[in-house]
């Protein structure tokens, strides 16, 4: 048996005082616990001694989490109950006694029934998950898109609309302005002469435009790329520092 | 295989799900039913005989090409398909109450598995396996509910006479008293 909540024997393991450990999903109602208890116990279902079973179904709600055990406990009170009835003398003989456990074996066979029902089923699932069809899925139909309802001052009126929102155009004049790669090339090698390290702030000398960042920056990737210097980061964080590469002295 | 067969075997092909006998007369107005049960009977024949990877099944009222078993390992393995999810054991308890009580309302579930259900019942409707079937005449007009085709094509069944007969079951047990 595999169904998750199935009635394979009590959780025995764990507490260290030989007291049950059971988890609520362990299971799937009180009916499944007491049916648990019986065939633990090799009880016959005809004629269970409750006293013995009241007692051990109450030992295993205790450690389920009372809260959570509305219906275990009313169970236990069912089983208490059925107990005290056993316990009453009996009347005479010309009166027929009517066993107090009748209804509950009668529900624990129904119960017991419907887990073979569920095992059943599940035997079968298993059996049609081996067969597969196919995975087609086809797509849905496409929904024509509803017509569209417009009319002419509508469609003016948001014209207008548009109109209205619209900027006054702004003109940008495009200038041109060379980029001195040249120039930037003469000075980074300069620096480099004076000095083995050069922060690259330094070279793009004081307050430079931004023809002249963008001219160094291009001098130097030219110049890393050709081997005459290399672009160091000493530490994370820092400045980017420009340094003689392998190919410095030949130049 | 004739014409029709062949026909069959496409549609079958085709359709997303079991084709019922009823479904397949909209493919050929001049076909019978027997006409349909015998070109089921060819492609059911074809596929057994001729070497295939898969067959014929009868399954939730209709009838639906599936791949064969020995092959279902590999197919799972390779991920072309995925595998329904397994139902907790509170769910097959409450399908297997409503797949022989049915149409059953929710207090005889409960009654029978003494513990509440109502989420259980919630959560196999919106997966398709049970549907609401009517309500009751009994005081509060309860609802009831009932299995659907898609719990047959789960659990592999034509139909529900495919479950085991109670009487068949190692618990035998009388029938459900109908008193009031």
């Amino acid at each position: 048996m595999t169904t998750a909540g199935g009635a394979t024997g009590l959780g025995g393991a764990g507490g260290g005082d030989g007291g049950f450990v059971v988890t609520l999903e362990r299971y799937s109602g009180p009916l499944d616990l007491l049916l648990a208890l019986i065939r633990r116990e090799e009880i016959d279902i005809w004629d269970i001694p409750i006293a013995r079973i009241a007692d051990q179904f109450l030992q295993v709600i205790h450690a389920l989490g009372l809260d959570e055990a509305a219906e275990y406990l009313e169970m236990a009170a069912r089983l208490l109950r059925i107990k005290a009835q056993m316990l009453l003398p009996r009347r005479g003989d010309e009166e027929p006694w009517e066993d107090p456990r009748h209804e509950l074996v009668r529900r624990l066979l129904e119960y017991q029934q419907i887990r073979e029902i569920a095992d059943w089923l599940t035997a079968a699932a298993r059996r049609r998950a081996e067969r597969y069809q196919r995975g087609y899925l086809p797509a849905l139909p496409e929904q024509p898109p509803p017509p569209l309802v417009l009319d002419l001052s509508e469609l003016l009126e948001a014209v207008e609309r548009v109109l209205t929102m619209m900027p006054d155009p702004v003109i940008f004049r495009v200038m041109p302005r060379p980029l001195d790669v040249e120039g930037a090339t003469r000075r980074i090698m300069e620096r480099l002469g004076e000095r083995e390290s050069v922060g690259w702030r330094e070279l793009l000398g004081e307050r430079p435009t931004i023809t002249d960042v963008l001219s160094t920056l291009l001098s130097l990737l030219e110049l890393a790329r050709r081997g005459l210097l290399v672009i160091v980061q000493r530490k994370a964080f820092t400045p980017p520092e420009v340094a003689r590469g392998p190919a410095y002295q030949a130049a | 295989m004739d014409q029709r067969t062949r026909l069959l075997e496409a549609a079958l092909f085709a359709a997303p799900r079991p084709l019922a006998l009823d479904e397949l007369a909209v493919l050929d107005a001049e076909a019978t039913e027997d006409d349909w049960k015998k070109a089921l009977g060819e492609l059911k024949e074809h596929y057994e005989t001729g070497g295939h990877g898969v067959e014929l099944v009868e399954l939730a009222h209709g009838w639906q090409i599936l791949t064969l078993p020995l092959f279902a390992e590999a197919i799972e393995r390779a991920a072309f398909a995925a595998r329904p999810t397994r139902l907790s054991a509170a769910a097959l308890e409450v399908l297997a109450i409503v797949a022989y009580r049915q149409p059953v309302g929710r207090a005889e579930i409960e009654d029978i598995r003494g513990v509440s259900c109502g989420g259980v019942l919630r959560m196999l409707q919106e997966r398709g396996l049970l549907e609401v079937a009517g309500r009751s005449e009994g005081l509060g007009r309860p609802i009831l509910y009932a299995t659907t085709p898609q719990f047959l094509e789960l659990m592999g069944l034509a139909d529900l006479s495919d479950l085991p007969r109670t009487e068949e079951l190692a618990v035998a047990l009388r029938p459900p008293q109908t008193e009031p």
